[in-house]
């Protein structure tokens, strides 16, 4: 592969790197710091994807914008799903867990069959200014929805960062991972905490699955593909790290950005999996891990 | 006396937290050694690389003699060493019964049925053997997990906190329990924050604090002792 | 062991129905609705043993079935082996991923063998897609016979076949549900550190759980490109074999060896009529539906409401 081509995969992986990041930071909260085993993510930013479609037909709504609006229900959504979650399984007791994943797995699945009767298996869309054209440097093209998408990822992933440092109840999110009794010690209620929590990472998605619709048309089994992709770069991340999350999500899309421009390209859907495959057996607490 | 249990120099470390710094100890044959210290001095630490939960960072455990550092948990039950847990663990959607025959199907005993009945009848909870053990009031969940425990017949009995949560006559009851098991010939290490308990159990008192053993003897000279006091009170 | 005299004159008699019913009933289509349905009782079984009594979860089903649907692709076309060993191939490819996923990720917390499955079942159909030998992305038509001596057609003694491998992977999980492994495995679901302490080898015990139920998964995979004599992709790593595995045994209890019976009779059955009379993505619909209510309102599933 010569140089040139490189440096273009290279560009071309940051940018999807960093809206990847955007789409791992509410799995990041929700499962590396919360504990909840959310493999209904990636199928939540899909709705948020197909809300910004509906939002455009309706009103004509620019994509990010729509995000923006649908993080509020989204919000209250995530509330929502944690306190049902919470009490039907974390407070039950024996096997939680595994009647925990089944039913977000459940929840995925039913939802993705909800956009096929709804929608259709065809690809959708979304138009906007930024979609479709490119901002040329010299020898480079760079896609404006590739920069806006990591542009805005990057939004999200400082507007976390300082979420979780600077304010009472995010850094409560952080403790009540370490520990859930020194934290009602403290006076504040972990499951109020993690309700909270959960919604943040929620309203998070709403936005990153915006992004999802403004890097490429969406399908309804696109869920499927991204839990791989989000579950690699947060336990490759090390559970719930910020930085780490934003690193890992860099690193695959250089990865896979590369791969794509090789004569292996084919292989590039199983990389993610690998990936996750590879850190599971060999490093479970993650590259950037405590 | 010979020891049952020898354990030297054993360090752990969680991240830049010294939970155990060169601790060393040893536990005589059909020993009654309790063990206190406040919350969070490493006392459970040192029971769970005793029983293999976690491996120390340096240091070394050996059990009748036998080098048993690099044995896996479940190695180590089998060879005699057993414990309870601080908070109950039952095997919560088997029946009582089931829960013992856990242990001695993996003991490889001849007639496991029946001498988990024989278990039960002698720790008082026969009648409860096809409850399933998820149903079982916090007293008889304590029974449950000592006769889990010596099912196996061990040496050794490692109790944690198996007086936690009970009433002043449920406590009596446990208490009984273990000297009756301490008469068999098991050695028994208690730990314990009920201190009428650890007086009225332990021939010798080890006391721990942040990591490091502060006291040894007697229980009369290790409660007088003005570390452990000031450990206990603060002052 | 009078009980299971019965167990075995009860197989016996499921075994006969189906050769007789292969022998002279008329409808097809019935065969096939057959055909699905007692896979389904061989998968939701298999899958039991691991995430009902073990308590691991297994989204991979379909991964499952592939390898061992792929596994006799290829020694098909390679070696033209006869049926019992493209069978026996399925099993062992079933059972050496069964093993190799569990010691790669049952040292770790359920959550994340699970997104493994998930995660091998995305690899294993990239691979398929680019083994052109076994057809890749277009899917490979099969040589194989279409008349059978006994039972008129290949397809039939297929469907008998089936019902056997039904009913010796029930009884495989019947043994499992009162031994001692049966009960390691109880033991590991409800605690981890307790069923170490009790001198239960953990790991050991789940990887080998991983494996005989990855095998019986592989097993049933092995006569579907037959059956269909075509096979892609999207065949072999059906998501609904992933959902439907693990709603059946949710659906009819997942503590007893009937459990997964019942509910992947039920589920299977209602799902060919539904697909039929209504549209497959209703039938896909409903059982994601189903598996969330059960989980959510009947952990115990219908032997719950029985009272077992």
């Amino acid at each position: 592969m010569d140089l040139e081509l490189l440096i273009d995969a290279l560009v071309a992986g940051l940018l999807l790197g960093g809206f990847y990041g955007a789409l791992s930071l509410g799995l990041a909260i929700a499962f590396g710091l919360l504990d909840v085993p959310h493999i209904a993510h990636p199928a939540f930013a899909l709705l948020g994807a197909y809300g910004a479609v509906l939002m455009q037909g309706w009103f004509g709504l620019d994509p990010v914008l729509s995000g923006l609006i649908l993080a509020l229900p989204f919000y209250a959504l995530g509330v929502a799903v944690y306190s049902f979650y919470h009490t039907t399984f974390e407070r039950r007791g024996t096997d939680a867990g595994l009647r925990g994943l089944a039913f977000f797995f459940g929840v995925a699945f039913v939802a993705e069959v909800i956009l096929i009767l709804l929608f259709g298996i065809d690809q959708r869309g979304v138009r906007a200014p930024y979609i479709g054209r490119a901002l040329v440097l010299g020898e480079f093209r760079l896609p404006w929805r590739m920069l806006v998408a990591s542009g805005v990822a990057l939004a999200i992933a400082g507007a976390m960062a300082l979420w979780l440092s600077r304010t009472y109840v995010g850094r409560a999110v952080q403790a009540v991972a370490q520990d859930a009794t020194a934290l009602s010690l403290l006076g504040a209620d972990p499951v109020r905490v993690k309700r909270i929590g959960f919604g943040i990472a929620t309203a998070s998605v709403a936005l990153s699955g915006a992004l999802l619709v403004v890097v490429g048309p969406v399908e309804p089994g696109l869920a499927r593909i991204y839990i791989g992709k989000v579950f690699a770069i947060v336990v490759l991340a090390g559970l719930g790290s910020v930085g780490g999350t934003v690193l890992a999500a860099l690193l695959l899309g250089v990865i896979e950005s590369v791969m794509l421009s090789s004569p292996v390209a084919s292989w590039t859907p199983a990389v993610a999996f690998g990936l996750l495959l590879a850190v599971l057996g060999l490093r479970p607490q993650g590259l950037f891990g405590r | 006396m010979t020891a049952v249990l020898e354990v030297t120099g054993v360090v752990k470390r969680f991240g830049g937290f010294t939970a155990l710094s060169e601790v060393s100890i040893s536990v005589g044959a059909g020993e009654r050694l309790g063990i206190i210290g406040p919350n969070g001095s490493g006392k459970t630490t040192l029971m769970n690389v005793i029983a293999g939960r976690i491996r120390p960072d340096a240091g070394g455990v050996r059990f009748e003699g036998r080098d048993i550092g690099a044995l896996p948990a479940w190695r180590r039950a089998r060879i005699g060493i057993a414990r309870s847990f601080q908070i109950p663990l039952p095997f919560g959607s088997m029946s009582v019964l089931d829960n013992l025959r856990v242990p001695l199907e993996q003991g490889g005993e001849a007639d496991p049925p029946g001498r988990a009945a024989a278990l039960l009848e002698d720790f008082g909870l026969f009648p409860r053997a096809a409850a399933r053990a998820g149903d079982l009031s916090q007293v008889e969940l304590r029974k449950l997990e000592l006769a889990r425990a010596v099912a196996g017949n061990p040496r050794l009995l490692i109790s944690d906190e198996a007086m936690a949560g009970l009433s002043g006559s449920e406590i009596d009851e446990v208490l009984e329990l273990l000297l009756r098991l301490n008469a068999r010939g098991i050695a028994v290490v208690m730990i314990e924050h009920m201190m009428r308990a650890i007086m009225r159990f332990s021939g010798r008192v080890v006391c721990i604090e942040a990591g490091r053993i502060i006291a040894e003897g007697p229980p009369d000279a290790v409660v007088a002792d003005p570390g452990v006091r000031r450990a206990y009170l603060g002052a | 062991m009078r009980s299971w005299v019965r167990f075995a004159a009860g197989g016996l008699v499921v075994l006969l129905l189906a050769a007789l019913a292969a022998r002279w009933l008329a409808n097809d289509y019935l065969f096939f609705a057959a055909f699905v349905v007692l896979q389904f009782v061989v998968l939701a079984t298999a899958w039991n043993i691991l995430g009902g009594y073990g308590g691991y979860v297994n989204f991979g089903t379909g991964a499952f079935v592939a390898t061992g649907a792929y596994a006799a692709v290829a020694l098909q076309k390679l070696a033209d082996l006869p049926l019992p060993l493209l069978v026996l191939a399925g099993t062992a490819a079933g059972a050496v991923l069964g093993s190799a996923l569990g010691l790669l990720t049952l040292r770790l917390r359920g959550i994340y063998f699970a997104i493994a499955t998930l995660a091998i079942t995305i690899i294993l159909e990239t691979v398929v897609l680019n083994w052109d030998y076994v057809g890749g992305a277009r899917g490979i038509t099969l040589d194989r016979p279409h008349e059978d001596p006994f039972f008129g057609t290949y397809n039939r003694m297929l469907v008998v076949l089936m019902a056997g491998m039904a009913v010796v992977a029930v009884g495989i999980a019947r043994w499992v549900g009162v031994s001692a492994f049966g009960r390691a495995l109880s033991a590991i679901r409800d605690s981890e550190d307790a069923a170490e302490a009790c001198g239960v080898p953990t790991l050991r015990r789940k990887v080998q759980a991983a494996t005989l139920s990855g095998a019986m998964m592989g097993a049933a995979g092995a006569p579907l490109p037959l059956y269909l004599s075509f096979v892609d992709h999207t065949a072999a790593f059906g998501l609904n074999y992933a959902v439907s595995a693990m709603a059946m045994p949710m659906i009819g209890g997942t503590g007893h060896w009937i459990g997964p019976v019942i509910g992947a009779v039920l589920l299977g059955t209602a799902q060919q009529a539904v697909t039929v009379t209504i549209s497959s993505e209703v039938n896909v619909l409903i059982t994601g539906l189903l598996l969330i209510g059960f989980v959510v309102a009947a952990p115990r599933g219908i032997l719950g409401w029985l009272g077992r």
